[in-house]
C-alpha cells in the first residue's frame, strides 16, 4: 500500500531529521579545529591524534570492551537457556515465575538495579568474602542479569517461529537430545544468538548508571570518563571519539544486516 | 510417541536436564535481582551512620546473647514530611508523563507511516530508527549540549533566521530535558506501535471505506482503537525508564531540575546517605509497579489478539 498522504512524508523526513541531526553535528564538529566547540574554525584531525594518545581514556575503554565481551557471552548463554525454558518448558515448575522475573530488568529504571546490586555485593562479601572488592566481576555480574532478558525476547521469538519438523526428523532418525540441540536447532537460531550478542555487547559498553554504583575506586568504564569528562565542560576529544564509536557501530550494524538478510533468504 | 513427547518437551531428554535449563536462569534472577530488593529494602528500614558501612545493621547483640531487631522508619517518614523529595517524585512523574505524551505525538504518525510503506521500504526505514539506539546513549545526550547552548547551533540558526535578536536559554532549562528525553525513548515507543500497526488488517479500513467513512474518521474509529496495544506497550516503555532517569536531566536540566533518579543518585553519592537512597528507591519501584502491571496486562491481550 501507497503512502498516501504526503504530510507522513515530512513528518518521517522531520522525525529522522530529530533523530540524525545531533549524532551528524558531532561528526562534523570533531573535524574542527576550534577548542569552541559549535564555532567552526577549520578542517583538522588533531583531536582524534589527542585520544590516541589519552592513556586514561584508552585503558577505559579496554576495560569496557573487556566486560562487554565476557557480559554479551554469558549473557547469550543464559538468555538462550531462560527463552528455552519458556518456549519448550512451560509447563515446569518455575518456568512462570522465570517469565515475570526475565521481563522485570527491561523496565527497572537504572538507578534501582544500580543501588540494589551494590547492596548486594557488600552483603555477599560481608559474609561469604566474595566477591572480594568492586570492579570488573561486579560489573559482568550486573551487565549479566539486565542484558540476559534482552537476549531472551530475542532468542524467544525466534525458537517460537521455528520449525520443530527438523529436530523430529533428526530424534526419529535416533539423535540424542543434545545432539539435536548443537547441529538442528542452535544453527537454525544463530542469528538471534548473534542479534543478541551484539546487542548485549552495546548496552555493557553503554551503561554508566549501573557501572557507576557496582564498580570499585580501581576500575573506570568507557562511559564512567566520558560522563566526568563531559561535566567538566564540553571538549572536542569526546567528539572525535563520539564519531568513532558511530563509524564502527554503523559498520557492524550494517554487516550484521546483510548476515541476516542473506540467512534469511537462503532460507 | 515421538511427537507427542515434543508437545511436552524436548524429546527424549530427561527430566534432570529440562530442570537444570530451568534452574540456571532461575537461581541467577533470583540471586542478582529479586535477592538484591529485599536487601535495598532491609536498608531503606535502617538507620544511617558516619561509618562503613554507612548503616546500622537491623539486628544487633547486645554482648549477652540478646538480639534486637530495630525497624527504623524515619527515613519513610522524612520522605513524606520532606516537601524536596515529594515535589522530586511528582516532577519525575511529570517528566515521565509529559515526555510520553510528547514521544506518542512525534511517534505515532511516524510508525503510521512506516506501516503504510511498501513492504521492501520497512525493514530500511526501521534499521533507520534503530541505529541511533547502537551508538551511545551518554554520547547522543552530550550531543544536545552543543546544539542547546547559547551559542549552539540552534540558536546560532534561529539569529541567523531572524526569528530572534539574542540568543535564548534552553540548556539548563525543563526544555531542554523534554528534548533530550524525547530524543532518546522516541524508540521505544515506535518499535512496539510499529508492530501492532502493521498487523492491521486493511480490509476493516477498506469496508469503513465502502461504508462511507472518510479517511480521517477511519483512522479516529478503526486504526486508532485496533492500535490502543501499541500504545500503552510503547508509552510504558517510555513512562517506567524516564520516571528513574538520571543522565538526562544531570547533563542537560538545570541544578534545580528535580528528578528521582537524580536525588536518589544525590543523596548515595554526595550526602553518603544510603537508607535514605534506599527508601527513595523504594518508593520509586512502588510508583512503577502498577505501570508495570498494566505493561503485562496489555502485553498478554496484545499477544492473544495477535496469535
Amino acid at each position: 500500500m501507497k503512502i498516501r498522504f504526503p504530510w507522513l512524508v515530512t513528518v518521517l523526513l522531520l522525525g529522522y531529521a530529530f533523530l540524525y541531526i545531533p549524532i551528524v553535528s558531532l561528526i562534523v564538529y570533531s573535524f574542527n579545529e576550534s577548542r569552541l566547540v559549535t564555532v567552526w574554525s577549520r578542517f583538522s584531525t588533531k583531536w582524534y591524534a589527542e585520544l590516541l594518545h589519552n592513556d586514561p581514556l584508552l585503558s577505559a575503554a579496554w576495560l569496557s570492551i573487556k566486560i562487554a565481551s565476557i557480559n554479551a557471552t554469558l549473557a547469550v548463554i543464559l538468555g538462550t537457556l531462560a527463552a528455552l525454558a519458556l518456549v519448550r518448558f512451560g509447563k515446569l515448575r518455575g518456568s512462570r515465575s522465570l517469565g515475570v522475573m526475565i521481563t522485570a530488568p527491561l523496565v527497572m529504571p537504572e538507578v534501582m538495579t544500580g543501588l540494589s546490586l551494590l547492596l548486594l555485593f557488600i552483603a555477599l562479601e560481608g559474609v561469604f568474602g566474595w566477591p572480594s572488592g568492586r570492579g570488573l566481576t561486579t560489573i559482568v555480574l550486573a551487565h549479566t542479569t539486565f542484558s540476559m532478558a534482552y537476549v531472551a525476547v530475542i532468542v524467544q521469538s525466534r525458537l517460537g517461529s521455528m520449525d520443530r519438523s527438523l529436530e523430529e526428523a533428526a530424534m526419529d532418525l535416533g539423535a540424542t537430545p543434545v545432539r539435536v540441540f548443537f547441529y538442528i536447532t542452535l544453527p537454525i537460531i544463530s542469528p538471534a544468538l548473534i542479534a543478541g550478542w551484539l546487542l548485549a555487547f552495546t548496552l555493557s559498553m553503554d551503561d554508566l548508571v549501573i557501572a557507576n554504583f557496582v564498580s570499585g575506586p580501581g576500575a573506570t568504564t568507557l562511559p564512567m570518563m566520558v560522563y566526568s569528562s563531559v561535566r567538566l565542560g564540553v571538549s572536542p576529544q569526546i567528539n572525535a571519539l563520539a564519531a568513532i564509536i558511530v563509524v564502527v557501530v554503523s559498520i557492524a550494524v550494517l554487516i550484521a544486516a546483510v548476515i541476516l538478510q542473506r540467512q534469511a533468504k537462503n532460507r | 510417541m515421538s511427537k507427542l513427547l515434543s508437545y511436552i518437551g524436548m524429546d527424549g531428554l530427561n527430566s534432570r536436564s529440562r530442570h537444570l535449563i530451568v534452574a540456571v536462569p532461575w537461581f541467577w534472577l533470583v540471586i542478582f535481582f529479586i535477592l538484591p530488593f529485599l536487601f535495598l529494602l532491609k536498608i531503606s528500614l535502617s538507620e544511617s551512620q558516619l561509618a562503613q558501612p554507612p548503616y546500622l545493621d537491623m539486628i544487633r547483640g547486645d554482648g549477652e546473647g540478646l538480639l534486637t531487631i530495630f525497624i527504623n522508619g524515619a527515613n519513610y517518614l522524612l520522605l513524606l514530611q520532606d516537601s524536596l523529595y515529594v515535589s522530586a517524585l511528582l516532577g519525575s512523574l511529570k517528566v515521565a508523563v509529559i515526555s510520553t505524551a510528547l514521544c506518542l505525538i512525534i511517534g505515532y504518525p511516524m510508525a503510521y507511516a512506516i506501516a503504510r510503506a511498501p513492504e521492501s521500504r520497512r525493514m530500511p526505514l526501521l534499521m533507520l530508527i534503530v541505529l541511533p539506539f547502537w551508538t551511545s546513549f551518554l554520547i547522543r545526550v552530550y550531543a544536545w549540549i552543543g546544539i542547546l547552548k547559547n551559542n549552539g547551533l540552534l540558536n546560532n540558526l534561529l539569529l541567523w533566521l531572524g526569528l530572534i535578536d539574542e540568543p535564548i536559554d534552553i540548556l539548563y532549562t525543563p526544555i531542554a530535558v523534554y528534548i533530550g528525553v524525547v530524543y532518546s525513548y522516541l524508540p521505544f515507543l515506535i518499535l512496539p506501535l510499529y508492530a501492532t500497526l502493521v498487523k492491521l488488517d486493511n480490509t476493516l479500513l477498506e469496508a469503513a471505506a465502502d461504508l462511507g467513512c472518510r479517511p480521517f474518521k477511519q483512522f479516529i474509529t478503526v486504526t486508532l482503537p485496533l492500535s490502543m496495544p501499541g500504545v500503552i506497550a510503547g508509552s510504558m516503555l517510555v513512562f517506567i525508564p524516564v520516571v528513574g532517569e538520571f543522565v538526562i536531566p544531570d547533563l542537560l536540566g538545570g541544578p534545580n531540575s528535580l528528578m528521582i533518579g537524580k536525588l536518589l543518585w544525590t543523596e548515595f553519592f554526595s550526602n553518603k546517605d544510603w537508607p535514605m537512597a534506599s527508601a527513595l528507591a523504594c518508593v520509586l519501584l512502588v510508583a512503577l509497579v502498577v505501570p508495570f502491571v498494566l505493561l503485562r496486562h496489555y502485553e498478554r491481550r496484545a499477544s492473544e489478539e495477535g496469535g
